[in-house]
């Protein structure tokens, strides 16, 4: 079961009016994978992940989520959505809604999970997040560190298969990046598959199955985190690290 | 021969005035209730797949807004029995205040909308939650939470161009006070004291709206 491929890209090709952001992307992701996404910005490794979950519709190629095929039927996105989590940079909290019914909504309106169910699995999550004892209050009233962490919970709850994160700390002070993190490797040691855009070098090298470098919408290099780091194959990957890795 | 101010007519007519004011409020709430059904579902077809329902919303808005309310109630009032819809005069007066504020609502909750950052409604997708559902618990709320002020200045507005009403003889408190005016010809002293039963009106209806500020939008932001 180990080998059992979730995620598969083949060919995939995404245009913004006459600006190509992917091209010709193939990527192949099996069940319990880590796998990190790095790049300068602009070089389409968000993109990449919001085909995922169709959050960005593509032009050409293929993208096959746990065995269903992601077209433009709402069928067919439905399906994979229940399948895919999402954290974002800006967490993406509902202001109005406390902690609990952020991670509650989802599961009462599209798994139509009862509600006493609902909030007994939002708790579950919350508690696993650390921040069980904030359930009823807003995000307002939370930290940048917290507010991810529960957005982390809310994207659990609804049970995905795979967990995409969208540089899920690039928005937080530095002092709040380790717990988010944290988080996140305490995840990937339960065998949740991610993908994660990060520029979080550490994290990927603690966590990462495999790393993925991407330039102009195109996947330049992938490899394993130490032959990754230690002798990148191209030119524009050396470049890369070196101006990220200078000020870590 | 000067004119001679007398407000015991006033005083006596106070209980028809009073029962002015309420059929003022009930004709006021009923068109808000409605207006505020055509202003959500308004702004919900105004971002349909259907472009007939788009178009139909924007040339909806278009014509309310751009002729006057004394002009539209009277069409709602003679039109409507030619197609053989014979409504009392209060329910062509809620129809039309309902209509109009509809109108206008769109516009204001549309604005409300907008000012939604986009990553609210991709977080409800990527949730799985529909386009629809969207738009009901994430989206709705804080966009009326935005807009709030302009939406119930909109709605004193209302509640004061149902004087126009009285056109249609609909019963509320400028055709209550133009009845006492024609029985005593106490025009001056009639008229000043239901500007003040206005204005007490309104404040009144502030209060309801910071009322229901507070229980609903009172979530804190940063």
């Amino acid at each position: 079961m180990q080998d059992q491929i979730l995620i598969e890209m083949k060919g995939v090709q995404k245009w913004y009016g006459g600006y190509q952001a992917l091209r010709n992307v193939d990527l192949t992701v099996r069940k319990g994978e880590k796998i990190v996404v790095c790049g300068p910005s602009g070089s389409g490794k968000s993109t990449l992940i919001r085909c995922i979950n169709r959050l960005e519709a593509i032009q050409q190629g293929s993208i096959v989520v746990n065995g269903h095929r992601l077209d433009d039927s709402i069928k067919a996105i439905d399906v994979v959505r229940q399948d895919v989590g999402m954290v974002f940079q800006s967490f993406n909290l509902f202001p109005h809604m406390t902690v609990l019914q952020n991670c509650t909504l989802a599961p009462i309106r599209a798994r139509r999970v009862s509600k006493t169910e609902a909030e007994a699995i939002a708790r579950k999550y919350l508690e696993r997040v650390r921040i069980g004892d904030q359930a009823e209050k807003y995000p307002a009233q939370l930290s940048g560190g917290q507010q991810q962490r529960v957005a982390i919970a809310r994207a659990l709850c609804m049970q995905p298969k795979v967990m995409l994160f969208d540089e899920p700390t690039s928005a937080l002070d530095p002092e709040m990046v380790k717990e988010v993190l944290d988080t996140m490797i305490g995840l990937a040691n339960d065998g949740m598959t991610m993908i994660c855009v990060t520029h979080e070098m550490g994290f990927a090298r603690q966590v990462a199955d495999r790393v993925i470098f991407m330039a102009e919408g195109q996947i330049i290099e992938e490899g394993a985190p130490d032959a990754f780091f230690r002798n990148p194959k191209h030119a524009r990957t050396r470049q890369f690290l070196g101006e990220i890795l200078a000020h870590h | 021969m000067g004119y001679t101010l007398d407000f015991s007519v006033v005083w006596h007519a106070m209980p028809t005035l009073l029962w002015g004011c309420v059929g003022t409020l009930a004709l006021a709430l009923a068109g808000m209730t409605l207006a505020m059904m055509i202003g959500v579902a308004g702004v919900a077809a105004r971002d349909a797949k259907a472009a007939w329902l788009r178009a139909f919303v924007i040339g909806f808005v278009e014509i309310v807004r751009n002729t006057p309310f004394l002009v539209q109630i009277f069409f709602l009032f003679f039109a409507l029995p030619l197609i053989g819809l014979k409504l009392n005069p209060t329910a062509t007066a809620i129809i039309a205040l309902g209509v109009n504020g509809g109108a206008y609502a769109i516009e204001i909750i549309r604005g409300g909308v907008q000012s939604i950052h986009k990553g609210q409604v991709e977080a409800g997708y990527a949730l799985g939650l529909h386009k629809g559902q969207v738009f009901r618990f994430i989206v709705l709320k804080p966009a009326l939470r935005a807009i709030y002020p302009s939406l119930t200045g909109q709605f004193i507005m209302l509640t004061l161009t149902s004087s126009i009403c009285s056109a249609v003889s609909a019963y509320e408190l400028t055709s209550v006070a133009q009845r006492i005016e024609s029985d005593t010809f106490r025009s001056f002293e009639v008229y000043f004291s239901v500007t003040f039963l206005y204005l007490g009106i309104s404040w009144l209806l502030m209060l309801g709206f910071a009322a229901i500020s507070h229980r609903f939008f009172s979530y804190p932001t940063r």
